[in-house]
């Protein structure tokens, strides 16, 4: 049985949206040049990182089922 | 009939049937309501006429369709004259209309508006109750058959797109009695899971019978109860069904269900790297403007005043330096004349140079004579002439 683990929900999203915000701060320049360095050293972490999740390539398919029990059950769908 | 087994070819036994049929049914009047309606690029008409218990292919040809005075759409019910005809190839008999006569709207779309408008009034379809859908899910429940091809359609299209998601699917039964229930209980379990950040619920295309789940009560109020944002996709293009009206994005397609909830993974991937640009050269820029002012503040009259203060120090002494040699110069020089002047003039009155003009020097002793009445008779002076001394009387 496959356990339902927790999905770090929305990381994806939030490293995005940083990653605009950071974007965006250095454009305006409002900020000084260490904290400059420091957004951007950041930024391009940030960027590698999106840019690792959306190399995956295959797609996952789980199927839910609800036991008797009333627990959910999440197992890998047979793939053709 | 003969009474031993007499086995025929399945030509055979089609044309047995074909004019039995045929010769039975030359002409007759149906009644019923049309579903699958469609109009072949050649013209003809292609439907089903159907009631509650049964329902029989029809086929209109051009010649007689390009006579009718209203346009056939799925759901009317109507009245076909014509006759029943057998298609051997695919074994399949159909009414070969000849006239078609509305009468009336058919009952499902009858029921169909019914509720409609009840849960319209309910406010069940208001844009305000519309839920955002999530920019980037990164799980997605799908609520629609195992084996159909909706859903592999939305493998294909989330492969292609964004194929980091994971498809949390919840297998159910699309059409057929007690469809409608099964999908409605698959909201609810999505829900209570709560492990999905939008479901998309549908089915492939069909006839309206065959969505017709996806038009009734239960499966309406399961997607405005759904807390998680809800995707319809029922394959029917141009109908909309009740789950389209109450679900926060209805999609034509489950394609494009799939299409609506993420992202292009290759956009995606080239805004990442225009934020990466972005940031290089705005930092890139930032340098150069700080080096700006470094070169600016280097070359600034503040920064190098202690510095040319230190220059005119350095030439102020030079020039004093200047001057004092100047001066000093000046003044021996002046000193030199006065010195050579006075030489001269000490050379000029000088005894010697005074004896050479003719003067003579008379001294009586050593005493010098500058007076006549300092000699008396007999005195003894002695006259110094420039080339010498000669001794002398007084008479």
């Amino acid at each position: 049985m496959m356990g339902t683990k927790k999905p770090q929900k929305g990381s994806f999203e939030n490293s995005l949206k940083r990653l605009e915000e950071i974007v965006e701060s250095l454009e305006q320049g409002k900020v000084s040049l260490d904290e400059a360095v420091g957004l951007y050293e950041e930024g391009i972490q940030l960027s590698k990182e999106c840019a690792e999740k959306l190399k995956a390539t295959e797609l996952k398919i789980r199927k839910l089922a609800k036991s008797a029990g009333g627990d959910f059950e999440v197992t890998d769908l047979d793939q053709e | 009939m003969p009474p031993e087994k007499q086995v025929i070819s399945v030509t055979d036994i089609t044309r047995q049937i074909k004019m039995s049929l045929e010769q039975r049914f030359p002409r007759v009047w149906i009644q019923g309501e049309i579903s699958n309606f469609k109009q072949h690029t050649s013209g003809h008409l292609y439907f089903t006429l159907k009631d509650e218990g049964a329902q029989i292919s029809a086929t209109m040809w051009r010649s007689r369709a390009s006579g009718l005075l209203f346009t056939p759409e799925d759901g009317m019910k109507v009245i076909a004259r014509g006759g029943i005809t057998v298609y051997p190839p695919r074994g399949s008999y159909q009414i070969d209309v000849e006239q078609l006569t509305p009468v009336g709207i058919g009952e499902l779309q009858i029921a169909f508006e019914r509720l409609k408008q009840k849960l319209a009034a309910e406010g069940l379809f208001d844009e305000a109750r519309k839920r955002p859908l999530p920019s980037f899910p990164e799980r997605v429940g799908i609520i629609t058959s195992e084996t159909g091809a909706a859903l592999q359609d939305i493998r294909t299209v989330l492969s292609r797109r964004f194929p980091c998601v994971e498809i949390i699917l919840r297998p159910v039964r699309v059409q057929g009695a007690g469809a409608s229930d099964e999908i409605a209980q698959a909201l609810k379990e999505m829900n209570q899971y709560g492990n999905v950040d939008v479901i998309i619920v549908g089915r492939g295309g069909g006839s309206l019978e065959d969505l017709w789940a996806f038009n009734e009560e239960v499966v309406a109020r399961a997607i405005a109860a759904s807390g998680i944002p809800v995707v319809s996709a029922v394959g029917h293009e141009i109908d909309f069904t009740i789950a389209d009206f109450v679900a926060d994005l209805r999609a034509p397609t489950p394609s494009a269900a799939a299409e609506l909830i993420v992202p292009d993974r290759l956009e995606l991937l080239e805004v990442i790297r225009n934020n990466e640009y972005t940031m290089r050269q705005t930092l890139a820029q930032m340098m150069t403007t700080y080096r700006e002012r470094i070169r600016s503040i280097v070359s600034s009259y503040a920064f190098n005043r202690p510095r040319d203060l230190i220059r005119e120090f350095v030439q102020r002494i030079d020039e004093l330096q200047r001057a004092i040699g100047t001066h000093f110069a000046h003044r021996y020089e002046t000193t030199t004349t006065d010195v050579e002047s006075l030489a001269r003039r000490l050379v000029a009155v000088s005894p010697g140079n005074i004896l050479k003009r003719g003067y003579a020097i008379v001294r009586k002793g050593e005493a010098i004579v500058t007076h006549a009445k300092e000699l008396r008779p007999k005195d003894e002076p002695v006259i110094e002439f420039q080339d010498g001394k000669v001794a002398t009387k007084v008479q």
